[in-house]
């Protein structure tokens, strides 16, 4: 099947099998490896993706429910409004392997848009769905506190 | 592979009485785990996501109805449904994490009929209708009804889930949920317990408890209920009710826990809960 779908603010076509997950899509389609697979069974959160504006598991997203939607991955982040947020990730020691990252970031800058000063409870209720092998939470909840505005 | 994306109801229809064999799709944080060459193999997909009239929460004639295919995240933050039915508002925000309850829905979490399905003993004490859509037309069923057997239910072959209806619950009940897993989130369930009951006078009048991850399905526990229904409200009643709910259920081992500690961690979640309802 052919989909027109709009991935980070670019209008793309794309064809295939209506049952592809949209992780395959992103990364093999259309050369955007920046989301990684961790579990591919929606466990980990590492294939997290914004569609239509929500936080979602791009493993679990067949193509066939991607038809006009708007994909936000994580290149799409690295320019604009949410650069600020991923430098503040880097400098507050947020990444470790990497693996978790990806989803990571896109998890929290969705939890920002919605509410741009979280608190630690809200932060660590976002995140209950991106898991992070090196436990590495404290620096990635440092990269909340120093926004403008917070403590 | 055929695929449907229908943009109506009676398109969805249409498709359903040509296919009876398409599978139809809603949230698919089940179905996508499949290996991909069972995915990929089904004879054909509907996607009812982009179907209005399957979405949505409403009163409707003293009942809220909700859409099969709205997501929990939408159930979770309903100002009816933490209004009215707390227990199945609470049940939707432990499901998952929120990338899963931004796509998992109502409607799949009863149709995909996992005995831990955690929205489902909500349902069972909320005793929810159930509408279903198809050919022969429409029809509606009992939730109590639903469940068949293991990840068997009550739907017939080109039938889908239309709408969920919650009666008004009785008139300041007690509801509780409780759900027990490996961690807070994104954990599938040892146990999951809702309970929805009311004391009046110094007496139990209303006890409606049900358990998920103790039985070939999600189920209501009469022999509790039976027991409860009566008794003066006070403390030991709390420990008979944990316990008849152990012998109630026929729990099973397996990855991810034993029958042993579901039967143990069932007694205290009903122990505390009943505790709680005659504080």
């Amino acid at each position: 099947m052919k989909s027109e779908l709009v991935v980070n603010g670019k209008a793309v076509v794309i064809e295939g099998h209506p049952m592809d997950r949209l992780l395959d899509i992103l990364r093999e389609e259309l050369d955007l490896t920046g989301t990684k697979e961790g579990c591919g069974e929606g466990e980990c959160g590492a294939c997290t993706v914004l569609l239509n504006g929500e936080p979602v598991l791009s493993c679990l997203v067949p193509r066939v429910q991607c038809e006009s939607a708007t994909i936000d991955t994580v290149e799409g982040l690295a320019t604009g409004e949410s650069r600020s947020f991923l430098e503040r990730f880097v400098d507050s020691g947020g990444v470790q392997c990497g693996a978790c990252t990806p989803g990571i970031i896109v998890t929290a800058w969705a939890l920002l848009c919605d509410n741009p000063h979280p608190s630690r409870q809200e932060v660590q209720e976002a995140l209950a769905g991106n898991l992070c092998r090196c436990t590495g939470y404290e620096g990635i909840h440092r990269a909340f506190e120093h926004g403008e505005g917070s403590e | 592979m055929r695929a449907f994306a229908p943009k109506s109801l009676e398109e969805t229809l249409l498709r359903l009485a040509e296919h009876p064999d398409l599978r139809p799709l809603a949230g698919c944080t089940d179905l996508m785990v499949s290996e991909p060459e069972d995915r990929r193999g089904l004879p054909g997909v509907l996607d009812l996501q982009s179907v209005p009239e399957l979405r949505g929460i409403e009163w409707r004639g003293g009942s809220l109805e909700i859409g099969a295919v709205t997501p929990f995240s939408e159930i979770r933050d309903s100002p009816e449904v933490q209004q009215s039915f707390p227990v199945l508002a609470e049940a939707a925000s432990k499901i998952g994490g929120w990338q899963i309850q931004n796509r998992a829905s109502l409607g799949g979490n009863m149709a995909n009929a996992s005995p831990a399905g955690d929205s489902l003993p909500a349902l069972l004490v909320l005793e929810a209708q159930v509408v279903l859509l198809g050919p022969e037309g429409r029809r509606t069923v009992p939730y109590g009804e639903f469940h068949r057997g293991y990840r068997e239910t009550a739907l017939g072959p080109g039938e889908i889930i239309g709408w969920v209806q919650l009666p008004k619950p009785p008139e300041g009940a007690t509801q509780l949920f409780r759900k027990v897993g490996t961690r807070e989130a994104q954990a599938i369930s040892k146990v999951v317990v809702a309970l929805l009951a009311s004391v009046s006078d110094g007496q139990i009048s209303e006890y409606r408890l049900a358990a998920g991850s103790v039985a070939e399905t999600p189920v209501r526990l009469t022999e509790v209920e039976e027991a409860m229904v009566g008794q003066s409200a006070r403390a030991a009643v709390a420990d008979q009710a944990g316990h008849l709910a152990a012998q109630a259920v026929r729990p099973i081992d397996d990855v991810r826990s034993t029958a042993e500690y579901r039967r143990f961690v069932l007694a205290q979640v009903v122990r505390r809960m009943t505790l709680q309802l005659v504080a």
